[in-house]
């Protein structure tokens, strides 16, 4: 219970009453009153998520996307201006050390996001490649007080990566109604491009209160939505604004357990569970994430060399009545015998049946093969299907 | 009114109420908060037997599992239904919300926890 981080939001969660988790250091909202009641919201109208845990990186400098083609799995150089792209931190293994987002701010500018648990692990990562990247590349832990994400960072003809996570605070809005609300959010200022031309895995940039303001249509919910990145000491104003915009399109304050629950009816892989560092890409179905066509990155020999055919794959598997598997449950072939295991699983609150993502051997991911699930000695008929479970239809 | 003084309680986080010598079991609010949403309950037959101590169900939350300890040992009378069909109404209202009716040994009631050690328990949260 000792030395868990709080965000800049942490006073306003105590007062709507919510329940705390430890998640990844951090003390974070899990719930506000109903975790069921906040899935649903997110569906059917939109919900309020602080996420300011997660784990900021600034990379600038003329080689800066040189740098990150070698850090990342991904084609990074070749992002277009405003837009995000999903990649995967690997290890010299190929295993995944973390999945992050990228989005490119400018021609020598480049925010990464990166999960909060793995934020000493991914600084540590980010800090050994600036020694094997063959450009000049340097590491600075801590930023310095402010930091304004749209500015020009230190003129360098390398790379410069900088730890921003201190600095600001992440709220994600997100719901079939995020663009209204977001539209209607007193203070926000600018943004270009305008809310309605955003695409999605794009960004747009404006102010709140005067500050640099960063809007980016991603999320981990499966619905449409944004993520607003502001320094830390406007995190409370523009919740609140948000919080005001949003109470007459029915957004609600969201916590981690619905959280968990999207992301998992959209078939998204958490840290942790579906990925490991001992998990490679191809494994986790994230083998379109690598490029193994572009020049040297941490991974590719090994990703290279491995011909793991034999090695076990995600699927997703769903049940019938109300039980749910969950992490760390045997899963069983048609015969009884173990042969995998459940990385998340719930009841799906949209679906109404259980859902699971599971890894077993390729012999037996083909959607439709019949397995089962140890559901603490009951076994649990399950079904092999395509991911995602849900996927919006607007 | 169900008055909250006559209930006994365990440190499993179960209520009990005794009529006679039919006992009525649930879990308590504070119980139900810190699972999150109730979304399935397993309960024992009508008819078996329970052991005070001993898992006699499971109560699942969109998040976690919990087990369902027998507080007294009897014979079980009654589930109730209701819940098995709509686990919210655990969150909704505890006692609404009820699990099971056992036939036990009246005075083995008096081994529990009154509220008052209940609420001292969970740090002043009922």
């Amino acid at each position: 219970m000792t030395d868990l981080r709080e965000t800049p939001l942490a006073a306003r969660h105590r007062a709507l009453g919510a329940s705390f988790t430890d998640f990844g250091g951090w003390s974070m909202p899990v719930r506000y009153t109903s975790d069921l009641a906040e899935h649903h919201a997110v569906r059917s109208a939109a919900g309020l998520f602080d996420i300011s845990h997660m784990a900021e990186f600034l990379v600038t400098g003329q080689e800066a996307g040189t740098y990150l083609d070698f850090a990342l799995a991904g084609s990074i150089s070749g992002m277009k201006i405003g837009k995000a792209k999903y990649s995967l931190l690997l290890s010299d293994a190929g295993g995944i050390l973390d999945d992050v987002i990228v989005y490119r701010l400018g021609d020598e500018r480049f925010l990464v996001i990166s999960n909060a648990g793995n934020r000493e692990i991914v600084a540590e990562a980010l800090a050994e490649r600036t020694t094997r990247a063959g450009i000049p590349a340097a590491f600075t832990a801590d930023a310095e007080d402010e930091v304004d994400v749209f500015a020009p960072g230190h003129p360098s003809n390398g790379a410069v990566i900088s730890d921003v996570s201190d600095r600001f605070a992440l709220i994600a809005v997100q719901g079939p109604h995020a663009r209204e609300i977001l539209a209607a959010t007193d203070g926000v200022e600018g943004l270009t491009p305008r809310l309605e031309e955003l695409g999605y895995y794009a960004w747009s940039g404006g102010t709140y209160a005067g500050r640099s303001l960063f809007v980016a249509r991603t999320g981990y919910t499966g619905e449409d939505g944004f993520e607003l990145l502001v320094p830390n000491a406007l995190a409370g104003p523009l919740w609140d604004a948000l919080l005001a915009a949003g109470s007459e399109h029915g957004l609600v304050p969201a916590g981690l357990a619905a959280r968990d629950t999207l992301r998992l009816e959209a078939g998204m892989p958490l840290h942790g569970h579906e990925l490991s560092a001992d998990i490679l890409p191809a494994q986790a179905g994230l083998g379109r994430v690598v490029a193994l066509g572009k020049g040297a990155f941490v991974g590719k020999a090994a990703l290279e060399s491995v011909v793991a055919v034999d090695a076990p794959v995600l699927v997703g598997l769903v049940a019938d009545g109300r039980r749910a598997g969950r992490a760390g449950y045997a899963v069983l072939d048609a015969d009884g015998i173990p042969v995998g295991g459940v990385t998340s699983g719930a009841l799906s609150p949209t679906l109404g049946h259980p859902i699971a993502m599971a890894f077993v051997p390729p012999a037996l991911a083909e959607p439709g093969t019949a397995l089962a699930i140890d559901v603490r000695g009951t076994r649990i008929p399950a079904t092999v299907t395509a991911l995602p479970f849900y996927r919006r239809t607007a | 009114m169900t008055d909250l003084n006559s209930l006994k309680y365990t440190d499993e986080h179960e209520w009990i109420a005794l009529d006679g010598d039919v006992a009525t079991i649930g879990i308590t609010d504070y119980a139900a908060d810190k699972l999150g949403d109730v979304v399935y309950v397993d309960l024992p037959a009508v008819g078996s037997t329970v052991t005070a101590g001993d898992v006699c169900g499971e109560i699942e939350s969109t998040k976690s599992v919990g087990e369902l300890y027998a507080p007294l040992t009897g014979e079980v009378v009654e589930v109730n239904d209701d819940v098995v069909a709509d686990p919210s109404l655990v969150n909704a209202d505890a006692f609404a919300g009820w699990l099971v009716k056992l036939r036990v040994e009246p005075a083995d009631v008096d081994g529990l926890l009154d509220r008052a050690a209940y609420v001292a328990l969970t740090g002043g949260e009922e």
